[in-house]
């Protein structure tokens, strides 16, 4: 089943009821084609569950793993991934578009 | 984020109310706003256009980037009518996204091999309605022509201010339903909203075209028009 924007966030309430670390990834810019509209999220928690998406499927693990960042120190972090980016032959949007991504804790 | 703020947007949408996350980019001091409080914003204008479109978004004001988180509630179409149109707008409301309901008391219409993979209340619309929770992001096209049925819808869609109120019928049926409504106490403001005869004018004349011009006149109230629609109702029509 696909997993809308409503069970996204509420999976975060969820996972933060449960007393888990959890942080929202938003999708807040976009430029050329990317895969996921601007509005996205994706919402992980401190054991590294995720649910939703920012692209197709390419830079989930990065975000991922800065949202685990985000969860240790508290601060909010702006990612931003394009084929131009020096990480893009790690992480690249193989689309060729560019996306910027706002990372929070929920507190 | 607050814990809070996301459990208040998990609840507006649950009850089906629009809501607006504002995040300041890139401080990251966050306020949230209910469709109710818009107008107290400093942000209101901008804030009730996002919510029209329904798209999140960064916008400008006053030198200070935001980044607008909107949650408008899905949009859903309920038809009050189970009858051929209905078969043909099924699949299509499906596809554009449109979370669909079909009522109709008649249950020679109102059958399972008819709708598959369908809400369908076999059940009179002034019993079912009420259950529903009509609101503004809720259309409503009636299409059975008989005003038992058909008339509680949409006195229902008119009250609720759904964001589309469309009804089947000609132009002579579509007078004696004003005549009926005027009766009942409704304005002319509130009459003037009803889509009749129904659907944009693309010379439809099949039941499935006649639900594309339908669908599409429900896609042109929802993105392009106020809410509030006080926009005089274009001429033209399906049927």
């Amino acid at each position: 089943m696909l997993a809308t924007d409503e069970n996204i966030l509420a999976r975060a309430e969820d996972w933060r009821k449960a007393g888990k670390g959890v942080a929202i990834a938003t999708v807040t810019e976009t430029w050329g084609s990317a895969p996921r509209p601007v509005g996205s999220h994706l919402v992980i928690d401190e054991d590294g569950h995720f649910l939703g998406s920012v692209s197709g499927g390419c830079v989930e693990g990065e975000v991922v793993s800065e949202a685990m960042d985000t969860i240790a120190d508290g601060k909010p972090r702006i990612l931003e991934f394009g084929v131009a980016d020096e990480a893009a032959w790690r992480v690249g949007l193989s689309c060729g578009g560019r996306i910027r991504v706002y990372v929070e804790k929920v507190v | 984020m607050r814990f809070d703020v996301l459990a208040a947007m998990n609840g507006e949408r649950a009850a089906r109310r629009a809501c607006v996350l504002v995040t300041e980019m890139p401080g990251g001091d966050q306020r949230f706003v209910k469709a109710a409080d818009l107008a107290s914003d400093p942000l209101a204008e901008i804030l009730e256009a996002s919510l029209r479109t329904g798209k999140s978004g960064m916008v400008e004001h006053e030198g200070r980037s935001y980044f607008l988180t909107v949650q408008a509630p899905p949009a859903r179409l309920i038809v009050i009518g189970a009858v051929h149109i209905t078969q043909a707008l099924a699949p299509m409301a499906r596809v554009a996204g449109f979370d669909l309901t079909i009522i109709d008391p008649r249950t020679a219409f109102a059958t399972l091999e008819r709708f598959p993979d369908v809400t369908l209340i076999a059940d009179w619309p002034q019993e079912i309605i009420p259950t529903l929770g009509l609101d503004r992001y809720t259309a409503v096209a009636c299409f059975t022509h008989d005003p038992k049925i058909d008339d509680p819808g949409i006195e229902a869609a008119l009250s609720a201010e759904c964001f589309y109120v469309g009804a089947l019928g000609s132009r002579k049926t579509h007078g004696n339903r004003v005549q009926r409504l005027k009766e009942k106490g409704f304005s002319d403001e509130q009459i003037a909203r009803i889509k009749a005869p129904i659907g944009v004018d693309i010379g439809a004349v099949s039941p499935a075209e006649i639900a594309v011009s339908v669908l599409a006149e429900i896609v042109l109230s929802l993105r392009k028009k106020p809410l509030r629609a006080d926009a005089p109702q274009r001429a033209g029509a399906a049927a």
